[in-house]
């Protein structure tokens, strides 16, 4: 294997394949390296994929891309023990052509996606995994797998390795993460009729529903649950960041029984069949954690790159995009036959002018200050519970009277400083 | 049924096992003597990690790949490699 491509992508999720499909597109020889089985095999997310940055890529992909439904309704919900604040928004606008985004499954959906760069003349290789960058001089010229004489070579190596990127770690590009930087995520995808879904969501055939649970869904650690409608499934999973499951002692799998058996929650699943079980890390340090994206004869996407938005669960989308902008600065780059770290750095610039940073750059503390303020989930989802129970039930009290009581009951248990304060710190962070 | 149990979430799952863990214990006595909470046995989302007295049994063969480990071991005892090409964990779904 010591032949020589212009491009090694170093796993196929969203954002290799992305890199590895534009790249080959443009005519470059483009080898891909996957460590599972099949490319989707060690790849988990909650499973919302995004229109847009996918279209980019392969226009009018829903036409033969393994999707599930097309999500029409996005329902967020302030959970209590025993009671919940819900809001949300249903358009049937998200139904049709161009459609918003879409529900899948990951295993089936990357080895479509794969199988799309292979047809663009993409060589992957599956089974094997990379155990080293190459570096000669400072610059990255390959890659060492553990294959027999398993060293390969290349112009550029685009690491697509996932949250973990151990080489993006070899290189020296990011340091180890805190447990405050990663959520833990743990789902389960549990098969029910297509009929029950319908009814129990309130969709037709081809509508999708995604509900984000706050507050109780986490015990009121910092993280977010969510249920997510498939075709005849639904995967419902709940994450916090390591450090607050650390803190509280938590077992991820029993987070997601007590998920699974809430009064809120239990009869949207009654009666399902548990088909798979799946944990995975998100990283979640948002702007700060981005490492080094650009070097000598190197790339960082997706995953790697560290370029999740947690506040709007977008991950797959930037992967996307990331790999997409990586492929094109490999293509000008190929033009100027230069690789080193000056003329790869137009992908830094890409990226940084793009959604992609500008988004991370306006959340960058949001983690922060909700991991270092923990009533706003332990606090602010009750009292908001307790407002709404209040205000709806009729009790003869006149509503005004009714206001001023929430109004006293809030300030009264914070103080009314300390929640003008709160709320001009969250409002802070997410501007 | 949904499950009810770790046990039965992790039956779900297809695992091709290798022979030899890629889960490393640096240093039991580490967790013997300076881990009384014995952390990884609570957050590991596969219960990979068990305490049995004297020292840390590594079920490598449910481990799940997430890195969790790796990061939230208080000590940095825990050297962490992907298991072999085409090995480990195999989803089949989500």
């Amino acid at each position: 294997m010591s032949e020589k491509f212009d491009v090694i992508v170093v796993g196929a999720g969203p954002a290799g394949t992305s890199c590895a499909y534009t790249c080959a597109k443009n005519g470059l020889r483009v080898l891909q390296i996957e460590r599972g089985e099949y490319p989707g095999s060690k790849n988990v997310m909650g499973g919302v994929l995004y229109r847009k940055q996918m279209e980019e890529i392969i226009p009018e992909f829903w036409k033969e891309a393994p999707l599930e439904r097309p999500i029409v309704e996005q329902r967020f919900w302030m959970m209590d023990k025993e009671s919940v604040v819900t809001f949300g928004y249903k358009g049937l606008e998200w139904g049709v052509e161009p459609f918003n985004n879409f529900t899948v499954l990951r295993a089936p959906f990357d080895q479509w996606f794969a199988k799309k760069g292979v047809e663009q003349g993409v060589l992957l290789i599956t089974e094997t995994v990379v155990l080293e960058c190459i570096v000669e001089d400072g610059k990255v010229i390959g890659v060492r797998t553990d294959r027999p004489n398993g060293e390969v070579y290349a112009d550029v190596v685009v690491l697509a390795d996932g949250v973990n990127s151990l080489l993006g770690k070899q290189l020296g590009y990011h340091n180890e993460f805190r447990p405050d930087e990663v959520a833990l995520t743990v789902m389960e995808v549990i098969n029910l009729p297509k009929g029950k879904i319908n009814d129990r969501f309130n969709l037709e055939d081809n509508q999708g529903c995604t509900i984000e649970l706050f507050g109780d869904s986490t015990k009121g650690n910092l993280g977010t649950a969510f249920i997510y409608t498939n075709k005849e499934s639904i995967n419902i999973g709940v994450g916090t960041t390591l450090s607050s499951m650390i803190k509280a002692k938590l077992k991820p799998y029993d987070l997601l029984d007590y998920l699974k058996t809430h009064s809120m929650v239990r009869p949207l699943i009654e009666g399902g069949e548990s088909a798979e079980y799946l944990a995975h890390l998100i990283p979640e340090g948002g702007y700060h954690s981005v490492p080094k994206v650009a070097g000598d004869g190197v790339l960082l996407v997706g995953d790697a790159a560290q370029l999740v938005n947690a506040i709007h669960r977008e991950g797959s989308n930037m992967a996307m995009s990331s790999g997409k902008m990586a492929a094109e600065t490999i293509i000008e780059a190929k033009n100027r036959n230069d690789f080193s770290a000056s003329s790869l750095n137009l992908y830094r610039e890409k990226l940084y002018d793009s959604f992609i940073i500008k988004d991370l750059e306006k959340y960058k503390d949001a983690a922060h200050t909700f991991e270092n303020n923990p009533q706003y989930f332990n606090d602010y989802v009750p009292m908001m519970n307790r407002a709404a129970s209040k205000f709806f039930t009729v009790d003869g009290t006149p509503k005004r009277e009714k206001q001023k009581e929430i109004m006293r009951s809030i300030t009264g248990e914070r103080g009314t400083f300390k929640v003008i304060q709160d709320v001009y710190r969250a409002w802070k962070a997410v501007k | 049924m949904s499950t009810k149990t770790i046990e039965e979430k992790q039956y779900l799952i297809r695992f091709k096992a290798d022979t030899k863990s890629h889960l490393t214990v640096l240093d039991h006595d580490v967790c013997m003597t300076q881990c009384p909470d014995k952390l990884c046995t609570i957050f590991c989302p596969a219960e990979v990690y068990k305490w049995e007295g004297l020292r840390m049994q590594v079920g490598y063969e449910g481990c799940h790949e997430c890195g969790s480990c790796r990061i939230g071991c208080p000590y940095q005892n825990i050297k962490w490699e992907y298991p072999k090409g085409g090995h480990g964990i195999v989803f089949r779904l989500a």
